[in-house]
């Protein structure tokens, strides 16, 4: 049985697959209010009560204009997913951009600092400001999982990557190999943790806990195998970047009005 | 707080300058992935430095031809327990070998390691030492005796055809040898030369760079080792030995240091994206164990001091003298150009915007304390080996056809 056979079994056996397809259910019913909390259900082609990887293929879009830096999605994605509370373990993060006149540009998370530590410039030498939701970029091309030595993080069919946390040896290569620090060792579990999209949700129909709170959406959460999902109409209508095209990692956060200075 | 999270992340975070991502505060491969390196570079070394004799008949190199594969050895049974050490889930670390992920450059490491161990160095060892394990065998009573007779594996054939043979695997092995000691640490490199995020470890240059370093520590250390065994035994160091050996050390470092220069110069000129972070990191983090210690104490003054002992300007005792403070200046740089790959790579934000800092710490699984003791135990194993085992061939003995002598 592989990994992904697995899943799929685990999926389908999930108590709450009948309780996912009255949601998509009433999400059908209603598809004109459907808005960001059932991404992907509006246009989930499965049948009522199976979940099919094979026709999902998530990814998100992040309008960073709409980023008003409140940190909701971090508190969420914390408690939602049992992250540890200390300022250096995030599944997502906000990072605050202030580029001044003179071209000195400052960055700093208030994920972190709490109250902002840096004193704030006076707003006629600020030239703009602007927030940066991170998180895992669900790369397409994957360096942490080409460098996992036993296979324990992995891409599923539908598109997202995750961390088997019984098979995870604790070597942190995949860490190493992140370009986006999107990964932390949890110290509770000695394993590598990272962003699962939320995927216990996701499977169910419903967004990420991120996309849920975010009281401006930012985010935007969906399927980019469905013609009607947000996702792909935030992909129609806006120029998009993602974050270090040139290391070829095929990131699926795709960012509109993204920054030259965000790294 | 959450248990189990390294009490000195919090203070970290006040030492970080600019900006990193929140969660690269704390450095993953610490002190134990410096040892890995080093420890793995003197196994290649010391390896590669016993083929001169076999492969190149460098005549002058053979009384330190048992001491060097001795040597190999005794660091490549410790090169695992680092990483072991380190490992989240130790337990799970056979899952290597059973389930390995094949793109995984990591995932290599128990091939490799199996494969340098069992398929070339073991081998080469038995080969060489089976004829004087025979003759320890017969001729030593009770437990020891017995034991050379399983080293030996009970072989007892010392007649000449045998012989032969024996000479005639080792070289083979040999062969086989080298390639496979370039394959076990230019390996190590690629670890660190393949992580495209990190600009300061991904070039290309990186497996070549470990490798001409480990041969430069493999050979000072072996020269240390010669010189220490040698004076405790109250005998009289073959300076020919040396002076060969140091002569090989001394291109060992030319090659090494202009295989860094070019790296270095090439970041340089080419000055991408990563310069100015890459700069501040050396000049912030680095200067230290970069430009005093690797570059100005572990190459330009032992260096200096081997130009210095080969003018034969100096009596013997000087030139030894200046050999030995030589090989342990290197020692010194080449730990300290391990450091300075391992964690030089992890003390900047691959946002490029900031600097994380290092706390050593002395006790804990990751400590001074635990290093310490790692890099003790490989000169303990040989300590060990080399009272059981005789660093040169038995002499014949009268009871012995003839053609067995050394």
């Amino acid at each position: 049985v592989t990994k992904r056979e697995f899943l799929k079994g685990a999926i389908l056996f999930f108590p709450a697959g009948g309780l996912a397809a009255l949601v998509r259910a009433a999400a059908v019913a209603d598809t004109g209010t459907a808005g960001a909390t059932k991404a992907g259900a509006a246009d989930a082609a499965d049948a009522p009560g199976r979940y099919d990887p094979a026709r999902h293929y998530y990814g998100m879009g992040i309008e960073v204009d709409r980023c008003i830096g409140c940190s909701r999605c971090v508190q969420a994605c914390k408690t939602e997913n049992d992250v540890p509370p200390e300022p250096f373990f995030f599944r997502t993060w906000i990072e605050h951009y202030t580029v001044r006149r003179d071209g000195e540009v400052t960055v700093e998370s208030p994920d972190v600092t709490g109250r902002r530590r840096a004193a704030t410039p006076e707003d006629r030498e600020v030239l703009r400001s602007f927030f940066v939701p991170k998180l895992c970029n669900h790369c397409a091309n994957p360096p942490c999982v080409q460098v996992c030595p036993v296979g324990a993080t992995f891409s599923t069919v539908d598109g997202v990557v995750l961390v088997d946390r019984d098979r995870c040896i604790g070597c942190r290569y995949c860490i190493q190999a992140c370009p986006y620090g999107a990964r932390f060792l949890d110290p509770r579990t000695h394993t590598a943790d990272k962003c699962t999209f939320c995927y216990h949700r996701v499977v169910k129909g419903l967004a990420p806990a991120c996309v849920e709170v975010c009281p401006t959406q930012a985010r935007i959460f969906g399927d980019l195998r469905s013609k009607a999902s947000r996702l792909v109409r935030f992909r129609r209508l806006n120029k998009l970047n993602v974050l270090k095209p040139s290391l070829n990692t095929e990131p699926k956060v795709f960012y509109a009005q993204l920054d030259g200075e965000v790294r | 707080m959450t248990p189990g999270v390294p009490p000195a992340l919090g203070e970290l975070l006040d030492q970080v300058t600019g900006f990193i991502y929140p969660n690269e505060i704390e450095i993953h491969w610490a002190l134990l992935i410096v040892v890995y390196p080093y420890v793995t570079g003197l196994v290649a070394g010391a390896f590669i430095l016993a083929s001169l004799v076999k492969i190149f008949n460098v005549a002058e190199v053979q009384p330190v031809y048992r001491l060097s594969l001795l040597t190999a050895l005794a660091f490549l049974l410790v090169a695992p327990l680092p990483l072991n050490l380190h490992l989240g889930h130790p337990e799970r670390a056979f899952e290597i070998f059973l389930t390995p992920n094949l793109t995984s450059a990591m995932a290599m490491f128990g091939f490799v390691y199996a494969w340098y161990l069992m398929g070339v160095l073991l081998l080469e060892l038995w080969f060489e030492f089976r004829r004087d394990l025979v003759v320890l065998g017969q001729r030593t009573p009770g437990l020891r005796g017995r034991l050379y007779r399983a080293l030996s594996l009970y072989s007892r054939d010392v007649s000449p055809a045998a012989l032969a043979f024996d000479r005639r695997a080792i070289r083979v092995i040999t062969v086989v040898g080298i390639p496979s000691a370039f394959l076990l640490h230019g390996y190590v490199g690629f670890i660190f030369g393949s992580v495209k995020a990190n600009p300061w470890w991904s070039s290309v240059l990186m497996p070549i760079v470990f490798l001409m370093s480990a041969i430069v520590s493999g050979i000072a250390m072996v020269i240390l080792l010669y010189m220490v065994i040698t004076a405790a035994r109250r005998q009289p160091i073959d300076m020919a030995c040396v002076d060969t050996m140091s002569a090989y050390l001394f291109y060992a470092v030319i090659v090494d240091f202009s295989l860094e220069l070019l790296d270095f110069v090439h970041r340089l000129y080419e000055s991408e994206e990563s310069v100015k972070i890459l700069g501040a990191l050396i000049t912030a983090k680095l200067f230290m164990s970069l430009l005093v210690l690797q570059i100005l104490l572990g190459m330009f003054l032992p260096l200096g001091m081997l130009v210095l002992a080969r003018t034969r300007r100096f009596n013997e005792d000087m030139r030894k003298l200046l050999y030995f403070g030589a090989v342990l200046l290197i020692q010194v740089g080449i730990f300290a150009t391990r450091w300075n790959v391992v964690i030089g790579g992890q003390l900047f934000s691959k946002s490029f915007r900031g600097l994380m800092a290092y706390k050593l710490e002395l006790t804990g699984i990751e400590g001074l304390g635990v290093a310490l003791v790692l890099l003790a135990l490989p000169f303990a194993i040989l300590a060990g080996m080399v009272k059981l085992l005789p660093t040169t061939r038995l002499a014949a003995e009268a009871s012995e056809p003839p053609g067995i002598g050394p």
